[in-house]
């Protein structure tokens, strides 16, 4: 009877016309046209609700940490060792797995993820141009899978190509010079791509200058991987972030000391949308794209990433206080790619 | 049968077979009912399906949005898990961003728990809004609201509105049809079968028109409630109780002297039964519209449903027109209300407590209580005969299909 035909009649006519000739004189409540009835759109009713739990990934630790450097020495060297090279330069020895495991992308929200060392984002790898970079791949999941780095390697290095996919219970080791210095990326290359990628299979990989390349001055150093979630399986994104957790920089603010040069490797791995950005309010930043260069190409406030595109951004906070960022796709930012900086007068200890 | 069996005694008479039967015999009858619950606390002892599923298998997760209302600044969403397994809310996203929101009877809802989530959100008047429920697994489950219109709540006022749009629709136009009652006295044998044939097409209109909006109504229950069956249930009911009643009313008919009148005036009265059971789902569809937050009524629509029902007023009446019979104007006015009144219950109903179930419910009775009135008029025009031969006389057929026409062109009015 009123079901979904009646319904455009409905839409059609409106309430206003039913008020007007029933209820001569009188509104119904809440017709008023142009009266604002609802309270003030606070900002904090948007966004997540509860926290995730405390034993899992924790975004924070994962912003300031590489080469496994959020473990504790001994159980650190079980999967990363520095040997120095007549040369000078460094053997960096990694031992990466994938294993199948539930994460937590938003509280109370768990996703059945694949990982590189129970992890989304994979570890962040860190080497100096030069180093000779050796990945111990050992495959303990459920289907064939692999790393493909992004930089200088041969083809029998690329872990895309037919027959370099890592057959479950299989090992294979990667291993190639870090070069050229920048911002760069690894994630798994076997087919179907799109599910081994937004299943979580990725990581950030960042090349430092050599000495005789020329150098970043010191810096508040934080990794930030651009990634979502497809929850439904249906190509689209339920849940967006940065390091994985959405809303996690919202409720736990990244505490950075004005004053101070704050330098961020942003990687996007977002999969099924084209493109992901990042803005920062009351700010700019030096954008270095790829971060093969030590000379800024723009200082911006909005920079946009392609899926796989990366870059090193330069700012240093002017004044104290909580500075939002986020992806200027609002859909993306409000869907948890939403965070806050807190910058707090550095301590004058001395 | 044989006589000295505990059936053959229970056909004779409930009350004193059930006192002969035997405790042996209540044994008997119990030995299946204990064998049963025995065996079903095997299958949740062992898990058979467990095994099939193995431990990594994800649960399977259901959720139905069962009402949804619109406050100043608010959605109340309340949903209910009719699915085997236990579903976890964790998160609510309105229009594809993130929202707080709290819930009422927890987030974790077992098989047909319930809960209501109140989300602090700014909808907008007039616009279209989409609430999605993230469960623990990722699972989304999504309502649109088309419309967003604030929810009303029972108050003098709404209750005012709901009962004048009661009366435009249901008992105005009822009432306005009873009024061809002089005109229809004076037409000939002829013409009056003619009209009767109209108002059986008529019902026949309102009765595919209920069937398929009830079975609509029940394709979208969570499938625990079984909606094709409950409303089955609920026709068949209503046919069964008027049948009864129709067969009380002839068995004391038989006993008067007058019973040639009284006959048109029994048919009149199931008739006008039938119509006030029809036009109380009606009400509800007209009041569960503001509720759902689908819909905003328009005055289109309600001109469509007085035309529409006007034509209810003129089926009340032909049985009494074709009985020749004098009516006092009050019993006239008695008949409108019966056929009307409902409408307006309707409306505060759905208006203010719509459940889809009783939805569900109500339809079938409209559609039960019309089939039972095609059924007693087909009877009284075939006057002992056939039926199916008094309807193919041209008059008759001419009639059912003015009658169907005359439905479906006001029923265009309302979509």
């Amino acid at each position: 009877m009123l079901k979904l035909t009646r319904r455009s009649w409905l839409q059609a006519t409106g309430v206003s016309s039913l008020a007007g000739s029933l209820v001569a004189g009188t509104r119904l409540a809440g017709q008023g046209a142009g009266v604002a009835r609802h309270p003030a759109h606070d900002a904090h009713v948007m966004g997540t609700v509860g926290r995730i739990s405390a034993d899992g990934f924790t975004p924070s630790t994962f912003l300031r940490s590489w080469n496994f450097s959020d473990l504790a020495p001994e159980e650190r060297a079980k999967f990363y060792r520095e040997t120095p090279r007549p040369d000078g330069t460094l053997l960096r020895e990694y031992e990466i797995f994938a294993t199948d495991r539930e994460i937590e992308i938003a509280p109370g929200v768990f996703f059945p993820a694949w990982t590189y060392n129970g992890q989304v984002p994979g570890p962040t790898i860190r080497a100096t141009e030069g180093d000779r970079v050796r990945v111990t791949f050992q495959n303990l999941g459920t289907h064939p899978h692999s790393i493909h780095f992004h930089g200088w390697h041969p083809p029998s290095m690329d872990g895309a190509l037919a027959g370099q996919e890592v057959e479950p219970g299989e090992t294979f080791v990667y291993e190639f010079d870090a070069d050229p210095f920048g911002v760069h990326l690894y994630h798994c290359h076997t087919v179907p791509l799109k599910r081994h990628i937004h299943k979580g299979l990725y990581g950030a990989f960042i090349v430092d200058p050599r000495a005789s390349s020329g150098s970043r001055p010191p810096a508040d150093e934080l990794v930030m991987v651009m990634n979502a979630f497809d929850t439904t399986f249906d190509a689209e994104n339920e849940v967006y972030a940065v390091n994985t957790v959405a809303n996690a920089y919202l409720h736990d603010p990244i505490r950075v000391a004005v004053g101070r040069l704050v330098r961020i490797y942003l990687v996007n791995l977002t999969e099924f949308d084209p493109v992901n950005s990042f803005h920062l309010h009351g700010m700019f930043f030096d954008v270095y794209r790829t971060g093969t260069s030590l000379t800024s190409s723009e200082r911006t406030d909005t920079l946009m990433l392609c899926q796989g595109e990366r870059a090193i951004l330069e700012t240093t906070f002017r004044y104290p206080g909580d500075f939002m960022f986020h992806a200027h796709q609002t859909e993306f930012a409000e869907l948890g790619w939403m965070g806050l900086f807190r910058a707090e007068e550095p301590r004058r200890d001395t | 049968m044989t006589p000295d069996t505990g059936a053959g005694r229970a056909a004779t008479g409930m009350t004193a077979s059930v006192a002969e039967i035997a405790p042996r015999q209540w044994l008997l009858a119990l030995l299946p009912l204990v064998l049963l619950v025995g065996l079903l606390a095997a299958i949740v002892w062992s898990g058979p399906a467990d095994a099939v599923r193995g431990g990594g298998f994800p649960p399977v997760e259901r959720l139905t949005f069962q009402r949804v209302t619109l406050e100043p600044g608010a959605i109340v969403v309340s949903v209910m898990n009719d699915g085997p397994d236990p579903v976890t809310i964790a998160q609510v996203q309105v229009d594809e961003a993130f929202w707080t929101f709290s819930a009422d009877d927890g987030t974790v809802l077992g098989h047909l728990a319930r809960t209501t989530l109140r989300i602090p959100y700014p909808w907008v008047d007039g616009e279209a809004h989409l609430v999605k429920v993230l469960t623990s697994t990722g699972t989304a489950f999504e309502h649109e609201i088309p419309v967003a219109v604030e929810t009303p709540r029972p108050s003098a006022r709404f209750f005012g509105v709901f009962t004048l749009i009661g009366l435009y629709v249901g008992v105005i136009p009822v009432v306005i049809g009873l009024l061809w009652f002089p005109f229809l006295t004076r037409l000939s044998s002829r013409s009056m079968d003619f009209l009767l044939a109209v108002t059986v097409g008529l019902l026949v209109f309102l009765l595919v028109d209920g069937a398929h909006d009830g079975l609509e109504s029940a394709a979208v229950l969570p499938e625990s409630f079984q909606g094709v069956v409950l409303f089955a249930l609920g026709a068949a009911g209503a046919y069964l109780l008027l049948e009864g009643t129709g067969a009380w009313l002839k068995s004391r008919k038989a006993s008067d002297a007058d019973a040639p009148e009284r006959a048109g005036w029994v048919l009149a009265l199931l008739v006008a039964v039938g119509i006030g059971l029809h036009n109380f789902g009606e009400g509800l569809a007209i009041g569960s519209a503001f509720a759902l937050g689908e819909a905003a009524l328009g005055t289109l629509l309600i001109v469509g449903f007085t035309l529409h029902n006007t034509t209810e007023g003129l089926a009340i009446v032909a049985p009494l027109a074709r009985a020749r019979q004098r009516v006092a104007l009050r019993d006239l006015l008695k008949l409108g209300l019966i056929g009307g009144v409902p409408t307006i219950g309707g409306a505060w109903l759905g208006g203010f407590v719509y459940s889809p179930v009783w939805s569900v419910l109500f339809l079938a009775v409209g559609v039960g209580a019309i089939a039972q009135v095609v059924g007693q008029i087909a009877r009284q025009m075939a006057r002992g005969g056939s039926p199916v031969r008094a309807m193919a006389s041209g008059p008759v057929l001419a009639g059912l299909f003015a009658g169907f026409v005359v439905m479906y062109a006001t029923g265009m009015l309302v979509g």
